[in-house]
């Protein structure tokens, strides 16, 4: 099984910029550092941010799911941004309209279909308002991780629930 | 596609890249189906593979913006994601399975 890769150095906050493609050229340069995503994710994940875009206007506050084709990434991770002020992102299947956007879940999928659980979670995540604001005003970077990590059982939490 | 099964329907899942809300909104969609024994074939794709499967496909289930016209029905399920307005979203792709 392809393991999603996911620590507290792939969550950054307080990320600023003018504009969406700001926000996604930062978080993207934190994946390419650490290896889990070739150096044409960037640009790959912009333009499929311009062409498709990922903002969703969920309750407590927008989130967003940036990612891109297979080809670019190395190793499956997510990384996880809350922005300074939250920038407007286009609406997922919404020609024009744009949301205001909190949240980032950038995901570097490689491969295709095994993700399932893991998006199920994730979506559930965007279903929950109360977890949505807590991780939008946390500010320790380790229990954001912890936080995520539970939701979405990306790693064995030792004792169980 | 030699094979034309008659009676089962193709549903075209799509999203931009084939990958992500595909996987999820395909799922649900699977599970919708089954409750209701209502057989289909669930095809995921991304949206700029549609037009391969223009000839066979009876619904368009998306999360992106389809630009182009097709001869079937085409569903926003941003709704399986967000969950706002789910229960909407669940009679309206149901109502197109029992056709």
């Amino acid at each position: 099984m392809n393991h999603v890769k996911f620590d507290e150095t792939l969550v950054i906050r307080n990320v600023e910029g003018e504009n969406s493609s700001d926000i996604l050229k930062h978080m993207a340069a934190n994946l390419y550092q650490k290896g889990f995503v070739k150096e044409s994710y960037a640009e790959a994940v912009i333009a499929r941010e311009k062409k498709f875009a990922t903002g969703l206007p969920t309750k407590g506050c927008g989130v967003a799911i940036p990612h891109t084709d297979i080809e670019h990434v190395n190793q499956s991770a997510i990384s996880v941004g809350v922005l300074k002020e939250p920038v407007d992102f286009g609406i997922m299947g919404e020609e024009t309209e744009k949301t205001p956007v909190k949240l980032i879940f950038m995901l570097a999928m490689h491969d295709s279909h095994s993700q399932l659980k893991m998006l199920q979670s994730l979506m559930g995540v965007f279903q929950d308002e109360e977890i949505l604001l807590y991780l939008a005003n946390e500010e320790s970077e380790v229990k954001i991780k912890e936080e995520v990590s539970k939701r979405l059982n990306l790693n064995n939490v030792k004792g169980g629930e | 596609m030699s094979e034309v099964r008659k009676g089962k329907k193709t549903i075209l899942v799509a999203c931009g890249t084939g990958i992500a809300t595909s996987t999820v909104v395909s799922d649900a969609i699977e599970k919708m189906a089954k409750e209701n024994n209502i057989q289909v074939e669930i095809v995921q794709c991304k949206v700029t593979e549609v037009p391969a499967y223009e000839s066979r496909a009876s619904l368009l289930v998306t999360t992106t913006i389809v630009s182009k016209e097709y001869p079937f029905p085409i569903i926003n399920a941003r709704a399986f994601l967000t969950g706002i307005g789910l229960d909407k979203l669940k009679e309206q792709i149901l109502e197109e399975l029992k056709k």
